[in-house]
């Protein structure tokens, strides 16, 4: 640049051009990348948080009439979902009929309930039609097992078929009753799941066994007759459950309510198909918070209901959980292993070198790369090997050579291998000199030197590796899909029955749980809040993991720069 | 052990022997661990090498057995094989069906059709359904069936049987040399062809309710009048189409015979140049290509195709010569794939595949004068007759002939298509099904999401990453650095879902606003600085140097906000209320609710952590004596920046571009989410694509092991690993390089 006047920099020089000639509008440019790039963060970090909280939210109903024109009006009972402005022209091509005069319209997004009766949940709507809105206290939504929530007004509550109590009074009748369902429906689960799916898991085990020695020839007649009398016994054993279930449900079963809807049109509901009822209009602030916390409750302790698109999400946080906790039993001895070797025993040149930058480089290789390896090395070669070798009398069905809980974390602790071995490596590289010679200088060997300094020193350095590695693979769900996570999983990996821990079962992640309900589930709309609030507990998780192991990371970081001085 | 040994050097206690055992074990294991761990991490691979390499292996025979031809001395007229590849079948002109073991030649069973034969015709292949000319001009249908048992265990036993639908009179047409007979559920269409003609015969057919029985009711019975000699006839599986070949003229004539009872001659088609004859015809599993050989030893497939009047041509499509440039005696064709062989008199075979143009074998044959063949149902057994009656039999290994070079990176002209094209369709509901299997659309579909990504991510994240490092007051730069890199942990499930469901609607309702936002952030940040410049110097002083950005965050919301604000007006006035059908009805430009701009934006997001965090490191790491030396010889901050800081940090910067490049390729479930997942090759910014990473996820669950789609996957997945593994490794080395040029400086 060739001044000719002396630019005395800090001296106010006015002037666009001046201003230009300096480079300031391109810092500016640059200032704006960062504050673009953290707004992005920001923003998603709050869309999605609150969309997430809002999911457990008890919305207020409105009752009104819809009158779009040139139809007959409707009466509506709907929680209003969301609003959007909505050009004529879009409405048009929805097939809606619009005033020409007016341009934008506000469209809302209303909850009606009742699939049963009108089809789907929601329906759009247009802000200026919905006339006559009230919000009457006594408006009340079921929860039910199936066919989404039911909106409507509570008419009596039957017991046997006769009606034990009408208005206000029904309302009292229909929280006591709904109790004791909700003690009898614990306890038919309780019947259902741990009782019966061990039965079932006993009897499978003995077919199995007798199918075993049918294959080496060794189901002698007493062996056949002894395992003909323990079925036996569990067939007596199921029976005696199978009719304490029937009790059960009879029981259940004794219970309705009649609920009236929007259009007047009258349904009865047993109350073994209601999961809760609750009234928004008329909850105050306190009463909705309450609520609030127990559907969160819900969300985290509860099995999914309605196709994954209501009730809680335990088995996914469950399955996440299992995976991980293995993952991280395979991933941190080999990568700790194989990063004292590289950082101390193998010999610093080109090959270490090369191995180092090979290893990092694992970490950018796509992780559906690992699904695939998984799936062919893990699941069909080592799987399908066990199989013939330990378990033929269960094929043709394969019991380790398909998707599991083993291979999943297995094909997982490769891919966060890289991350373990870097993270402890340099752990191990931050560990001064001096603290290893005089180790050596006072007469410990190698392996005692290792042992009782070099590895306390370095053990938040793994733990940094473990933790970073926890994190993604919490996050990881392109090689899940390939290798044992499945949409819905019948039975926890872990239960009662021997060997407690099923390393074979399919299980459910949180993760894939998102994209399944958001992308594979027949009722997108419904199952959008529930999306939100998983996807809130999952990016909480891993922001939280990522923060701890960071701090760990600097807190180790000064702790060996006091010590370089 | 527990306390330092104090051992003399002298002598050596047991215990300082148990230390030294100790020391050994702990090295031998560390090591033995090690170099396990490693040695793991190159399994991954070789084993995806290991899984990919057999497509690319060639086909190989293996004679098995040789024998004279079982059953009468008559000539040859058919030979099938049963599905498992045990038994064969021989119908010869005498009309006797001989059923015989094809291991050892020894007859099993001898059934007769009741008269002699002249030609025999495979009608249902798939099905063993056949029909024969008798010599006394009748057609008779039949089908050849077999039953497995295990009466010893597991011992197999095959009983072969014949069986006549429709009776074993048959049906009286006419005397000849050719046959072609076509049957589905409701039609049934006979061509008998004579010197100079061709007798055609239709049927409707109809089953009873009451008792299953099947009717069939004549519909039409013409004679075509042929100019040339009829050599060969040939019907398509739908009935649609009766080609008949003079071999010597090189003729062909199509006939248009939906209605059989009224065939039209649709065209006439000359087969070969310079009058070399045609010496054999027949038809490629499926039932749409035909492929005829010459005398010259090429091969050409034909198939109909609709040309511009909207008529169908039968259009030549490929060819194929036979390496010695003999003359081929005949041609097998596969059962389900679109493979063939070609024998010739010389004892020479030639296995090919057509979709994928490739000669998978040449082979000598055990025996020479080679007339006739067959390929078992599931291409492992290859039966072959000499002149003499001599027959050889071999095991086929030929698992993949549909790969090739061109097949998976070229155009290919599949059946029923207009053109050749580039095209990935890997199944299909029925078996007959022509797998495409081209790679192209999705590596196109691959580096459009990389490229529309980084679009996105590389000016926010290379200005973010130049001022973080360069500009920004270190207090600020603590709270940005781990902020932005913390978004590089968060899982891509959830920006795909969020792309999906959330932004891909909302751009669909806001896309003017989107683009109004682009220019007006851009417009914003220059604007904000120059109102800034000429604020008052109290207001100036009281934010510190190096916090632009956070003066910027307001005037940069209302700028989006204002673009947002506008999107409505904008789109009411110039684009009719409704951008997107806009842009189809005016523009002619397809828009996808899920699209690369969905895609771009999401992955861009994803990616720009990755290449701040690493640019960063590199501007952070320019020495600061560099930059000093330059603002005291009287430069701007911003020609430092350009002309010292940049140039130095600039190898770091491409490294941090290809890592971030890397991520893009490889990223499945972002693309997976926010896009349609189609795999068309079209640059369009509205419309979708299918990566290689997500067509992986798709379609590897449904893939049957060690099938060549399933090899592809694995290719696939091996094309990303290496890709992504070589643009790392060189990242990395140029990382390194940099990293000691600065601790030269």
């Amino acid at each position: 640049m060739e001044n000719t006047q002396p630019d005395l920099r800090g001296a106010q020089d006015s002037g666009f051009r001046a201003w230009w000639k300096d480079g300031d509008p391109w810092i500016w440019m640059t200032g704006g990348g960062v504050a673009i790039s953290v707004l992005l963060v920001v923003g998603l970090l709050a869309l999605i948080t609150v969309r997430g909280l809002a999911h457990f939210w008890p919305a207020d109903v409105v009752q009104g009439i819809y009158q779009a024109p040139g139809d007959e009006p409707m009466p509506v009972l709907a929680e209003i979902r969301s609003r959007e402005d909505a050009s004529a022209a879009r409405l048009k091509s929805a097939g809606l009929s619009v005033d020409d005069g007016q341009e934008i319209y506000e469209r809302l997004l209303l909850r009606v309930g009742n699939r049963d009766l009108y089809g789907s949940d929601f329906r759009y709507a247009l802000n200026d039609w919905l006339v006559e809105r009230e919000y009457p206290e006594t408006v009340t939504v079921w929860e039910r097992l199936e066919w989404g929530n039911l909106i409507g007004f509570l008419v009596d509550v039957r017991e046997s078929g006769e009606v034990v109590a009408t208005g206000d009074a029904a309302w009292e009748a229909f929280q006591t009753r709904q109790q004791r369902i909700l003690d009898l429906r614990k306890e038919m689960h309780h019947l259902e799941k741990v009782e019966i799916g061990r039965i079932n898991y006993e009897l499978e085990r003995l077919r199995l066994k007798r199918r075993g020695l049918e294959l080496d020839q060794k189901l002698t007649a007493e062996r056949d007759a002894a395992i003909r009398a323990k079925e036996a016994d569990f067939q007596a054993e199921y029976q005696e459950l199978e009719k304490q279930l029937v009790a059960l449900h009879e029981n259940m079963a004794r219970d309705a309510i009649r609920v009236e809807v929007a259009t007047g049109e009258q349904l009865t509901v047993p109350l073994a198909k209601i999961v809760r009822g609750y009234r928004p209009n008329a909850m105050g602030i306190f009463a909705k918070l309450a609520f609030y916390f127990s559907k969160a409750w819900e969300f985290v302790s509860d099995e999914p209901r309605e196709a994954n698109t209501e009730g809680g999400i335990f088995p996914a946080i469950f399955g996440t959980v299992m995976m991980v906790l293995l993952m991280s039993v395979f991933v941190t001895p080999f990568g700790v292993v194989a990063a004292l070797y590289l950082r101390e025993y193998a010999k610093q040149g080109f090959v270490t070198q090369t191995i180092r930058v090979a290893v990092n480089n694992l970490a950018g290789v796509p992780s559906i790369v690992y699904g695939v390896f998984g799936l062919g090395f893990f699941v069909y070669f080592l799987g399908g090997s066990i199989d013939e070798l330990f378990f033929p009398e269960a094929l043709p069905n394969p019991t380790f050579g398909t998707g599991g809980l083993l291979w999943a974390s297995l094909t997982l602790a490769i891919l966060t291998l890289p991350v373990v071995i870097v993270a402890t490596e340099e752990g191990l590289a931050r560990i001064p000199r001096a603290v290893r010679e005089a180790s050596l200088a006072l007469g410990a060997t190698r392996a005692e030197t290792l042992w009782r300094v070099v590895l306390p020193m370095s053990s938040p350095a793994m733990m940094t590796g473990l933790i970073l590695a926890v994190a993604r693979a919490a996050g990881e769900v392109a090689p899940l899909m390939l290798v044992g996570v499945v949409k819905l999983a019948p039975s926890l990996p872990l239960d009662g029955n021997v060997p407690f821990l099923h390393l074979d079962r399919k299980f459910m992640h949180l993760g894939f749980h998102i994209y399944d309900v958001g992308f594979q589930s027949p009722n997108v709309e419904a199952a959008r809040p529930l999306v939100y609030a998983t996807a809130l507990l999952l990016v909480l998780v891993i922001i939280l993991l990522n923060l701890f192991a960071v701090r760990v990371r600097n807190r180790l970081r000064e702790k060996y720069r006091a010590l370089e001085h | 052990m527990n306390q330092p040994a104090a051992a003399s050097l002298s002598e050596i206690t047991p215990r300082a022997r148990l230390r030294y055992l100790l020391d050994r074990l702990a090295t031998g294991g560390v090591t033995f661990g090690g170099l396990g761990v490693i040695f793991a991490v190159v399994l991954i691979f070789f084993y995806l090498l290991w899984v990919v390499l057999p497509l690319f292996f060639p086909a190989s025979l293996t004679p098995l057995a040789q024998y004279l031809a079982p059953g009468s001395a008559a000539p040859s007229l058919y030979y099938a094989m049963e599905e498992q590849g045990e038994q064969g079948l021989r119908i010869s002109a005498d009309g006797q069906a001989t059923f015989f073991d094809l291991n050892s030649g020894t007859v099993s069973q001898t059934l007769s059709l009741g008269a002699p034969l002249t030609a025999v015709t495979e009608v249902d292949v798939h099905r063993g359904n056949l029909a024969a000319l008798t010599a006394t001009g009748s057609v008779v249908r039949f089908d050849h069936r077999y039953k497995l048992s295990y009466p010893k265990g597991d011992e197999r036993v095959i009983t072969a049987r014949l069986e006549f639908p429709y009776g074993e009179e048959g049906f009286a047409v006419a005397t000849g040399q050719t046959l072609a007979v076509r049957d589905s559920d409701d039609k049934l269409v006979i061509a008998v062809g004579d010197q100079q003609s061709v007798h055609l015969v239709g049927y409707r057919k109809s089953t009873s309710f009451l008792d299953d029985a099947i009717q069939l009711d004549e519909v039409g019975r013409v004679t075509l009048p042929i100019t040339g000699k009829v050599d060969q006839i040939i019907i398509d599986p739908l009935m649609e189409w009766l080609y008949v070949i003079d071999y010597q003229r090189a003729q062909l004539y199509a006939f248009w015979i939906k209605q059989p009872a009224t065939p039209r001659l649709n065209e006439t088609v000359g087969l070969t140049a310079d009058g070399v004859p045609t010496v054999a015809a027949g038809m490629l599993a499926g039932g749409i290509s035909l492929l005829t050989a010459a005398a010259d030893g090429e091969i050409t497939q034909w198939f109909p195709i609709r040309n511009t009047e909207g008529l169908y041509r039968l259009q030549k499509v490929r060819s194929f010569a036979d390496a010695q440039g003999q003359a081929a005696a005949a041609l097998i064709f596969e059962e389900s794939r679109r493979s063939f062989a070609t024998l010739n008199r010389s004892g020479d075979l030639e296995l090919f595949h057509a979709t994928s143009e490739a000669r998978v074998a040449q082979e000598q044959m055990p025996i020479s004068d080679l007339v006739r063949g067959s390929l078992s149902p599931r291409a492992d057994r290859l039966l072959v007759e000499s002149g003499e009656r001599q027959i050889a039999v071999l095991e086929v290994d030929n698992p993949h002939p549909e790969i090739s070079w061109k097949a998976l990176w070229g155009k290919v002209w599949y059946e029923n298509y207009q053109e050749p094209e580039y095209l990935w369709q890997s199944s299909a509901a029925n078996s007959d099904f022509e797998p495409k299997y081209s790679l192209s659309p999705l590596s196109f579909g691959t580096l459009k999401a990389a490229f529309y990504a980084m679009l996105f991510a590389v000016p926010l994240a290379l200005a973010g990453a130049v001022f973080t490092a360069y500009f920004m007051a270190p207090g600020l730069r603590q709270i940005v650095k781990p902020t932005i890199e913390v978004m590089e942990a968060l899982p891509t499930v959830i920006l795909g879902f969020l792309a999906g469901l959330w932004l891909a609607p909302f751009i669909e309702n806001y896309l003017p606003g989107i683009f109004l936002m682009v220019v007006f952030l851009i417009l914003a940040m220059p604007l904000t600085g120059w109102i800034w410049f000429n604020a008052p110097a109290s207001l100036r002083n009281r934010v510190p140097d190096g916090w632009q950005p956070g003066i910027l965050v307001l005037p940069l919301l209302l700028a989006g906000a204002a673009a947002l604000l506008l999107s409505q007006p904008v789109e009411m006035v110039f684009f009719d209320g409704n951008m997107p059908q806009w842009l189809t009805n005016q523009m002619g430009i397809n828009y996808d609710q899920r699209n690369s701009l969905v895609v771009g934006l999401a992955m861009g997001f994803a990616v720009i952590p990755t290449i701040f965090s690493i640019a960063e490191d590199a501007v952070f790491g320019v020495p600061k004596h560099l930059s000093q030396g330059s603002l005291a010889l009287g430069a701007t901050p911003w020609q430092t920046l350009i002309r010292v800081v940049i140039p130095t940090a600039s190898p770091g910067i491409f490294s941090a571009l290809m890592i971030g490049m890397g991520r893009a390729v490889g990223e499945t479930m972002i693309v997976l989410m926010a896009t349609g997942n189609t795999p068309i090759m079209d640059f369009n910014i509205f419309e979708g694509f299918r990566t290689l990473s997500a067509n992986i996820a798709v379609e590897m669950p449904e893939s049957e092991v060690g099938s060549t789609h399933f090899r592809i996957l694995f290719l696939a997945g091996l094309v990303l690993f290496m890709f992504t593994f070589v643009f790392n490794t060189l990242a990395e080395v140029i990382r390194q390089r940099l990293r000691s040029k600065y601790s030269s400086l």
